[in-house]
């Protein structure tokens, strides 16, 4: 089976100091990834980095891409593809979803228009279907039908992430980047949205690259984990055996510090 | 369908002055198709340390751990997770769950993975509550507000919805009544005439004789405590 991302001794600096450096993994289809640290440990400038928002400074970030009627498909570096196609890629086989709904939605436009954007990105073009498929992806993240035509700022936050993922998931994806998907949320609703993230992955063969700094979060949604630290991969594994049995230091320590309810 | 070949292991933590803790030292143990074996030994001698193991839980510091034809101890985590999806099962003593998604779908879950329809899937969930004696009116609730004995009882459930050709059960019968402790010695004997290679922690002696081919006492494999 060939990876559906491989990811090759990314490094991406600020100047002088390191975003995120020697980062390496294959991700293949179905997989969920977890990579957690503390704030400053890389995680958002690895994601953003892997998605195309920021450029590399070394390193290849190889997607298997579908084949179209100009290219053969097969592995291909997103990092030296044209604009254009990456910019393709993003709207069609890659989501990104953001920790602040504001920052992935349309907050002007209607629930209904958010979702539909992104299929008439992908030339979808008859307003009956776009709006039949917007009412179904808003039944599937639980949000009434009759809301279609409110636009995001009259949504609350749980609400408003839980629209960013329809209109995300709307053109089929096969890779998902989540930036603390949950962040900022109740604890009643992240339970709702884990299981609703749970679900989609499953029925959809979803892979996903989910950034946290909740363990408990990784543990429900992710098969596997990275544990960054100062811009590197101090350990990675399969979940339950990175937080059950950590070997590096850092992890052991972010375990251990985690709180008991 | 589970051999164990000279498997070891420790602990080191960082964090506590980098203390080192060997907790197991050559461990070795064959277990065929339809047998079923019982890790026996005191409190703290690894039973539980050696299971978690096997399903690849911990690391395994060196040795084989061979499941079917995947060496757990050196495979990729797509491998085990592989593994896991349709050969190798694990009954913990702790339930596991999302919040709020209904005791029907944590049992049928297993199932769905492998890509059971949701309606056959539901079907053998249903069949597996209704045999445990969860009552009905339970099962579109979240298992976590259960009490501990019915929380075992999804747990077993959950466990012995797909049929895995390698099943771990770590004190399926604890905080069981009689009633439910027959109906789940029961199932594993069922397991077991179907070829499943079973290894199990038992506190309960009379489940160890009725189900057990062999023990094997951990003891042995304890650095330190080894005789």
């Amino acid at each position: 089976m060939t990876p559906l991302l491989q990811v090759e001794n990314i490094a991406k600096f600020y100047g002088p100091r390191i975003g995120c450096t020697d980062v390496s993994f294959d991700l293949y289809p179905g997989e969920v990834m977890g990579i957690v640290g503390e704030s400053g440990s890389g995680k958002s400038t690895l994601l953003n980095t892997l998605a195309g928002h920021l450029t590399p400074d070394r390193g290849a970030v190889r997607f298997d891409t579908r084949a179209d009627g100009q290219h053969d498909g097969g592995l291909r570096d997103t990092v030296t593809m044209s604009e254009p196609e990456r910019r393709m890629l993003s709207r069609t086989d890659w989501a990104f979803v953001h920790q602040h709904a504001r920052d992935g939605l349309r907050m002007n436009v209607s629930a209904g228009g958010n979702v539909g954007e992104r299929l008439m990105a992908v030339n979808a073009r008859h307003y009956g279907q776009i709006r039949d498929t917007a009412i179904d992806w808003l039944g599937r993240v639980e949000i009434a039908a009759d809301r279609i035509d409110d636009r995001p700022t009259a949504f609350s936050g749980g609400m408003q992430q839980r629209l960013q993922i329809a209109r995300n998931l709307v053109t089929g994806p096969r890779l998902v980047f989540m930036d603390e998907p949950t962040g900022g949320l109740d604890v009643s609703v992240q339970a709702r949205l884990l299981d609703l993230l749970r679900g989609l992955v499953r029925e959809m063969g979803l892979s996903a690259i989910i950034v946290t700094h909740d363990l408990a979060v990784v543990r429900l949604l992710a098969d596997r984990l990275m544990v960054m630290k100062d811009g590197r991969v101090v350990e990675s594994g399969l979940t339950d055996q990175v937080l059950d049995d950590p070997q590096h230091a850092y992890t052991q320590l972010l375990v251990s510090s985690v709180l008991q309810v | 369908m589970i051999s164990i070949q000279n498997v070891s292991k420790s602990f080191t933590l960082h964090n506590q002055g980098a203390a080192v803790i060997p907790v197991m030292h050559s461990a070795s143990l064959d277990v065929a198709a339809g047998e079923c074996i019982a890790l026996i030994g005191a409190s703290g001698a690894g039973k539980s340390t050696l299971m978690r193991m096997i399903y690849g839980n911990y690391l395994t510091a060196s040795g084989r751990i061979l499941v079917g034809d995947v060496d757990v101890a050196s495979a990729a985590p797509r491998q085990i997770i592989a593994l896991r999806r349709t050969t190798l099962g694990y009954v913990s003593q702790f339930l596991r769950v999302v919040p709020r998604v209904s005791t029907l779908d944590v049992v049928a879950e297993p199932l769905l993975v492998t890509g059971t329809e949701r309606a056959a899937a539901q079907d053998i969930a249903r069949g597996l509550l209704a045999r445990l004696n969860i009552p009905e009116r339970l099962w579109s609730l979240s298992p976590t507000t259960f009490s501990g004995g019915e929380q075992q009882r999804v747990n077993i459930a959950r466990g012995f919805a797909y049929p895995y050709p390698a099943l771990l059960l770590d004190e399926p019968t604890a905080s069981l009544d009689p009633v439910n402790r027959e109906t789940v010695l029961c199932m594993v004997e069922e397991a077991k005439a179907r070829g499943t290679a079973i290894i199990g922690i038992f506190h309960d002696a009379d489940a160890r004789a009725r189900l057990c081919n062999r023990e094997v006492d951990v003891t042995r494999y304890t650095p330190g405590l080894a005789a």
